[in-house]
């Protein structure tokens, strides 16, 4: 620090205002370190609980069967587990497109005027929207229209979540793009939709798709929204228009139940959402690096 | 139409050298970023098929310039031109013309290497594609003849399918030089080109923009005197946006006639 | 292609193609960037209309409820299905309090973290450290409940709630907030999951923000012969303060909206009767996880929509009021850094 000075330290009069900083210093940054541990602590102890009560659970009824009724013995989880793929690639599906392309007009055409500064504004604050509130939204325009629970209705609540974080992200990564090389395509004569198409979209792919796989990951462990559109249904089925059987609903039923074997399937449930969104984050990850 | 030399606004005009036809002629062109003004009632003709450089500290305006020719500045609402800029006849900045087809006659290669996010050969292709329907063998000849005309062919022509990004800085220079031969334009337009590259490079490109005078018009927008001095026949010489003085190289180098070219040639500003 | 070529890289002519008639020309209508951009405009459009499609059927929704109660449905304690008689100060009260407990053990966490990392860390630690802490956010809320319920909860109660109740139980005040069955759940068995939820989105945007403070700043600092606290603490946390109250509002949205983490261990009990951190309670969230899809009458779910209404209001009024305050800040400086 101040090794090298004129004055000799020791007859310094900042000497003890010195030392006051320097225990200052080592208790924050002592704390920040413990800060860390806690961190760490938890996500440790969570993981290690989730790994420990639903490896237990794993087993090869879990992916053939379908939910057990109450009282009854054994089951699996399997119509639960194809209803939220389902539901969450489709949901992905709807809500991608829909996010890129608004992402892709606040980026290229929004930056003046009011719709893109409103609609940015507007999109974080859908971006923060409790899950749950989605989920009452899509239960007055849809199920309650239609009346009845249905997967469709699912879908369209988990896109509505998508969609934000999409548009954030795909903004995001076409601002990182340098102007320059859209001037390039520019100057070719290329009109705008193929500079936005071909060359700015493509540089950006990489984050773009990041963002998507990282939109998924959020919603294949959401909870809230399917409560009151997709419910959950007891047996197998791959009809959408009726309630659908989806992981997060079912552990939310059979986690604070009595049964132990709906106990079991629970904690086999949360373990199978827990690895499916790390993986997803960590391929996110590994995508984003290589193409950059 | 020949090419005269005159100075900006204030014009001390002596006779021209050997005269040469003229490709583009720029008439009291006015230049505003919103309210500033940023080029001022400049005048000169760009001689065909000869290197003209624009030389001059920061902010004089020599890439405003430039960026009027292929109406680059369209793209920014708060830029706009007033003047004539003729080009065969046709004033550029008001023409009825599709602004995409005035940009393919008018090629730009920007400063720092712009590869698009594609292989080496679609990186040619690409422009290429946008004006013309070529069938495979016929693209393949575009592709390999732009590479050509801009002394790459033999460094890429084993990997014309690997990214264009994978390329060295001086390469992928020499690919956008490529890429904007590749739609056959009249004139192309450098933006201080080689500020990126290493002094190698450089030289490759300084050697190419002197061949490629043969074909094209070229006007190059330099912070490097000495560049300017190799490269060009004729030089610019701008100063907070106005035209200081025009002429033939030589004699601007040599024997400048405004003391205000001569203070900045010989760098007692910068 | 080949016989015409010579070898050397140049060619004597490079405009006329090799003997054969002009290609046809293609043009690009126009009518391509009108429908991109009409595209890209409707989605930015369709973005607007599900804000207000969302708060006009919430409160479409809500109306039988609202016609009634109208305003004092927000300090109304009362919660009767049975006598139909509806009030939601028990669960504003309760996502009020876990937010609050949850941001008051968060922040000072986070900041922690976010300093070891920018300034502590190892080099080779940093990734790995802030990829944990990113994965701690990743986690899906449902997974914190379970293991707030079954696993947390429990330990809670025998080496903290246990304990907090002999020392402070008889103390005249603290001892209410104390009071109460020490089984694990509650306000504050809430609070606590919910701050372990939202620490990794603080931690990470003050971890961002931090990073990207002009080392130059910092050299300076360090130059004038500061300590590390104080570099952090009087020269970066002041220059990125901007993004960390934008961090601190996101995370204050999160816990806000937050239901499964809360449903599990808030008790789901609708009566408000003392200030007891460890008394069963209820949070909109999970009023409406847990009543909703049984609500019979008209005025239960309307009412429970009003719930949502209010609830949906806040977190909004928190984040527009966190923008306007970050837009303000960044134009103070002139120039933001985010």
């Amino acid at each position: 620090m101040s090794a090298a000075m004129a004055a000799p330290m020791t007859e310094d009069r900042r000497l003890p205002l010195h030392r006051r900083r320097k225990r200052v210093n080592a208790v924050a940054l002592s704390l920040s370190l413990a800060a860390m541990a806690f961190g760490l602590f938890w996500l440790i102890w969570i993981l290690f609980e989730t790994i420990w009560m639903g490896v237990s659970g794993l087993s090869l009824q879990l992916f053939t069967e379908s939910t057990p009724a109450p009282n009854v013995e054994g089951g699996g989880l399997a119509n639960a587990i194809v209803g939220s793929l389902l539901m969450v690639f489709a949901a992905t599906a709807v809500g991608t497109p829909i996010g890129i392309f608004a992402g892709i007009y606040l980026a290229e055409y929004g930056q003046r005027g009011w719709l893109g500064a409103v609609t940015r504004f507007i999109n974080d604050i859908l971006l923060s929207a409790p899950s749950i509130v989605i989920g009452l939204f899509i239960y007055a325009v849809v199920v309650a229209r239609v009346r009845s629970f249905s997967g469709y209705a699912g879908v369209l609540a988990l896109a509505l979540i998508v969609i934000p974080v999409v548009v954030r992200t795909t903004e995001n990564m076409l601002r990182l793009i340098p102007t320059a090389l859209r001037e390039a395509a520019f100057a070719l004569g290329a009109p705008k939709w193929i500079v936005i198409r071909s060359v700015t979209l493509r540089a950006a792919m990489a984050g773009v798709v990041t963002g998507v796989l990282l939109a998924l990951a959020r919603i294949a462990g959401e909870t809230a929204p399917l409560l009151f559109t997709a419910l959950s249904n007891q047996f197998f089925s791959w009809n959408l228009a009726e309630p659908m059987a989806n992981l997060p609903v079912t552990i939310f039923k059979f986690a604070m139940s009595p049964f132990a074997n709906w106990q079991e399937l629970a904690w086999a449930g949360v373990f199978l959402i827990t690895m499916g969104v790390l993986v997803l984050n960590i391929l996110a990850r590994v995508v984003f690096r290589r193409r950059n | 139409m020949e090419v005269t030399l005159r100075g900006g606004a204030a014009a001390g005009g002596a006779a021209a050298a050997a005269p040469a036809p003229s490709k583009v002629s720029v008439r009291n062109l006015n230049f505003y970023y919103g309210k500033f003004h940023a080029l001022k009632n400049v005048n000169l003709e760009i001689a065909e098929r000869k290197v003209t450089a624009f030389i001059g500290p920061s902010g004089c305006g020599k890439s405003t310039l430039l960026r009027v020719f292929n109406r680059m500045f369209e793209l920014y609402p708060e830029q706009r031109a007033e003047g004539e800029v003729l080009m065969d006849g046709d004033n550029l900045i008001r023409s009825k013309q599709d602004v995409a087809l005035i940009r393919a006659k008018v090629g730009m290669v920007f400063q720092k290497p712009t590869p698009f996010p594609m292989t080496i050969y679609e990186n040619i292709a690409f422009g290429v594609r946008l004006f013309e329907k070529l069938s495979k063998a016929q693209m393949d000849e575009r592709v390999e003849r732009a590479l050509r005309r801009a002394a790459l062919w033999n460094e890429v022509k084993d990997k014309l399918g690997q990214a264009g990004t994978s390329l060295s800085g001086g390469q992928q220079q020499r690919l956008c030089i490529a890429r904007s031969i590749a739609v056959r334009p009249d004139v192309i337009l450098f933006d201080e080109p080689c500020s990126a590259l290493d002094p190698i490079s450089t030289a490759k490109i300084e050697e190419l923009i002197d061949e490629l005078k043969q074909d094209y018009t070229v006007a190059i927008v330099t912070h490097n005197m000495q560049q300017a001095a190799r490269v060009s026949d004729y030089t610019a010489y701008m100063y907070l946006g106005e035209l200081m003085e025009f002429g033939e190289t030589d004699q601007i180098f040599i024997k400048p006639r405004r003391k205000e070219t001569e203070d900045y040639i010989t760098g007692r500003f910068g | 292609m080949g016989a015409t070529l010579p070898a050397a890289e140049t060619l004597p002519d490079s405009k006329t193609m090799s003997g054969d008639r002009p290609p046809p020309m293609r043009r690009f209508s126009p009518l391509g960037d009108l429908v991109f951009a009409g595209l890209a405009r409707g989605a930015a459009i369709l973005t607007l209309g599900l804000l207000v499609a969302i708060i006009v059927s919430l409160f479409i929704g809500a109306w039988p409820s609202i016609k009634v109660y109208g305003p004092t449905f927000l300090w109304t304690a009362e919660w009767d299905p049975v006598q139909e008689r509806f009030g939601g100060l028990v669960m504003i009260y309760g996502t009020l309090a876990t937010s609050s407990i949850a941001l008051a053990i968060a922040v000072p966490v986070s900041f922690g973290i976010a300093l070891f990392l920018t300034e502590l860390s190892p080099r080779w630690l940093k990734r790995p450290l802030g990829t944990a802490i990113e994965l701690l956010a990743a986690i899906p809320s449902i997974v914190y409940g379970m293991w707030g319920l079954l696993i947390f909860a429990p330990i809670l109660a025998t080496y903290v709630q246990q304990p907090l109740q002999r020392a402070f139980g008889s103390v005249p005040l603290l001892g209410a907030l104390f009071s109460g069955p020490p089984v694990g759940i509650g306000i504050l068995s809430a609070g606590i999951i919910l701050a372990i939820m939202i620490i990794p989105f603080i931690a990470a945007v003050m971890r961002d923000v931090f990073e990207v403070t002009p080392a130059l700043l910092k050299e300076s600092a360090y130059g004038l012969g500061a300590t590390t606290w104080e570099v952090v603490s009087k020269v970066v946390l002041p220059y990125t303060k901007t993004g960390v109250i934008g961090g601190i509002m996101l995370g204050l949205g999160r816990a806000l909206g937050e239901t499964m983490a809360v449903t599990f261990v808030i008790g789901n009990f609708n009566q408000l009767e003392s200030l007891s951190l460890f008394e069963a309670a209820n949070s909109i969230t999970s009023a409406l996880a847990n009543e909703f899809a049984e609500a019979q009458t008209g005025i239960h779910q309307a009412s429970l929509i009003y719930l949502g209404l209010v609830l949906f209001l806040i977190t909004a009024i928190v984040l527009g009021f966190s923008k306007i305050l970050l837009m303000r800040l960044e134009r103070s400086e002139g120039g933001g850094r985010r």
